[in-house]
């Protein structure tokens, strides 16, 4: 029995207020703020102005903000697509049928990395990838000189940072999804003589697929987002070399304090965000 | 018969080597954070409980966990009784916008907040409230209401009215049946939401970072980060030490909610039989 009543509209009302208050217009006023020479120092601080396109036609024209364009991308494929959604496929394919408890172990250990708080985990993994860090001692076994990572290879190592603090929620969704696939189906293809990789190719992959989907634009759309990790990493650095789209905004606008520049940056991303959660809400085919 | 037992072992040792990898960094940790003279590699701990002792005597850091506790434990209270609510005509009623704004609800699920942490901080200099842990906590409680929102309306979905129409039928209003009958039904979901909004903003490093400016107001992961800038380099033991005091209750609620969920939800039983 479904009703109508006016009144259960006031139970709306604390959180409508909340989202308008601290979610909506934020980002009107992004959208504003993006339009403005709004700074927080010099002659624009005193004297805010509309001023059209012209942080877009900067940004466009900035070297800075097309290589951060760019990072990101690397950053979102590696970490995300490859580094997360093929990992945690892999990671949860090989962890079907097997053993309970060294199931249950491997997952303790990759769910904890998750569990993990991201500035713990940079913590970690600037140990980690340190000079005198584990790494080096591990590559020095095998004879290998140690290598500074965090200066040679900046991006490598907030991209295998990311991936282990995210897999885990991929590998989560995809156990829950592959055990969904009636047993019988794989081990009719097994009886009729299929090889694994075909059953993989045809049956498995394909009926999992909703799963991927959904599960891959929510990584993208967290991994996005990525501030913390990288900031506390490498600060960006060393120069601009994991200065990607949110630490270059962050740098904009609070080190550098040109907050309209900053605001239109957050825009991009924004915008990115708003597409990347469409095409989220469309593979989710929700019903409400 | 002997390819397959091949493959097998393959696959386990695919999976140890994976599981080792992912192992080391906090293995590192843990040794560090027992050493007296902490590295940044691997070694054979010192065995010392000096570290946790120089964290848990700092009243600094003592501090930190406790802001981290009331803006956490703050935003949870806050995102469960504003979403119980919520859930309840979404989940009740009929109305005009409730498909709409229930499309809106999962959309703002997936945005990414960082992109608008600049105008918030505009917002908050604006109507000066800046370095307000209140005002921190209401956006931070925004900010994961959506989410909130969204898995209340699902848990509640699965209470069965039945239970309320009865209540109605012995004279409990709307509300009372809300809080006698819906709430304790789905008390699970509702402790698994808290749990989550409050290991995510525990962890939440950025809008503290940028909201929250006297060291007096700064939550335990602003306050590691800091030790991480100023001496981390030279107090390995220290800052695993606190790093680990940190994550604890991000691990032990993660098992409290793994208990809930895998009870599920036995309330269908209530109108049976």
């Amino acid at each position: 029995m479904k009703r109508k009543s006016r009144g259960a509209f006031l139970f709306l009302t604390p959180s409508v207020l909340l989202l308008l208050i601290f979610f909506i217009v934020p980002i009107i006023l992004t959208i504003c703020f993006a339009f403005t020479n709004m700074a927080l120092t010099g002659s624009a601080a005193r004297n805010l102005q509309f001023i059209g396109f012209q942080n877009f036609t900067n940004m466009f024209q900035d070297p800075d903000f097309r290589i951060s364009v760019l990072r990101t991308l690397v950053f979102l494929i590696f970490s995300a697509v490859i580094g997360q959604v093929v990992l945690g496929f892999i990671l949860a394919l090989l962890m079907k049928e097997k053993n309970v408890t060294f199931r249950r172990i491997i997952g303790i250990i990759v769910i904890a990395g998750w569990v993990t708080p991201e500035i713990v985990v940079a913590f970690c993994m600037v140990a980690f990838f340190s000079d005198n860090g584990s790494l080096n001692q591990i590559i020095g076994w095998f004879g290998i000189r140690p290598v500074s990572w965090l200066f040679s290879f900046p991006m490598v190592s907030v991209i295998i940072a990311n991936i282990w603090h995210g897999t885990a929620f991929s590998m989560m969704v995809y156990q829950s999804a592959l055990d969904e696939i009636p047993k019988d189906i794989e081990e009719a293809a097994t009886i009729d003589g299929a090889s694994n990789f075909k059953i993989l190719s045809y049956i498995t992959i394909p009926m999992v697929k909703g799963s991927i989907v959904t599960n891959m634009m929510l990584v993208t759309l967290q991994t996005l987002g990525v501030f913390t990790l990288i900031y506390t990493m490498t600060g960006g650095g060393p120069g601009t070399a994991t200065q990607t789209l949110p630490v270059f905004m962050y740098n904009q606008a609070f080190v550098n304090y040109q907050f309209g520049y900053g605001t239109a940056i957050s825009l991009v991303l924004l915008v990115i965000g708003i597409v990347a959660s469409l095409f989220y809400m469309k593979s989710m085919k929700v019903k409400v | 018969m002997v390819k397959h037992r091949l493959q097998r072992n393959i696959q386990y040792g695919i999976l140890v080597v994976l599981g080792l990898c992912f192992l080391l960094p906090l293995f590192w940790i843990l040794l560090a954070s027992f050493d007296t003279n902490a590295q940044q590699g691997i070694k054979f701990p010192n065995f010392t409980l000096d570290n946790f002792s120089a964290v848990l005597g700092d009243s600094g850091n003592l501090r930190s966990f406790g802001v981290g506790i009331i803006l956490s434990g703050g935003q949870a209270t806050l995102v469960v009784l504003a979403s119980v609510l919520a859930a309840y005509p979404l989940s009740r009623y009929e109305m005009r916008f409730k498909k709409s704004f229930l499309l809106s609800i999962l959309f703002m699920t997936a945005l990414p907040i960082t992109a608008v942490m600049v105008p918030v901080f505009q917002m908050f200099l604006f109507f000066k409230l800046q370095n307000s842990i209140f005002a921190t906590m209401l956006f931070l409680t925004s900010s994961s209401l959506p989410y909130g929102i969204w898995m209340m309306k699902s848990f509640m979905d699965s209470v069965p009215i039945d239970l309320e129409e009865a209540a109605w039928i012995d004279g409990a209003s709307v509300w009372g049946g809300l809080r006698r009958i819906v709430a304790p039904l789905m008390l699970p979901g509702i402790a698994t939401i808290a749990i989550f909004t409050f290991s995510g903003s525990w962890g939440n490093f950025f809008v503290p970072y940028i909201l929250l400016q006297t060291p007096e107001k700064l939550p335990a992961s602003v306050t590691i980060y800091q030790f991480f800038g100023s001496h981390g380099m030279v107090e390995y033991g220290r800052l695993a030490a606190f790093s680990l005091l940190y994550t604890m209750p991000s691990v032990v609620l993660y098992m409290f909610s793994q208990r809930y969920m895998s009870k599920g939800f036995s309330m269908g039983g209530a109108t049976k039989g």
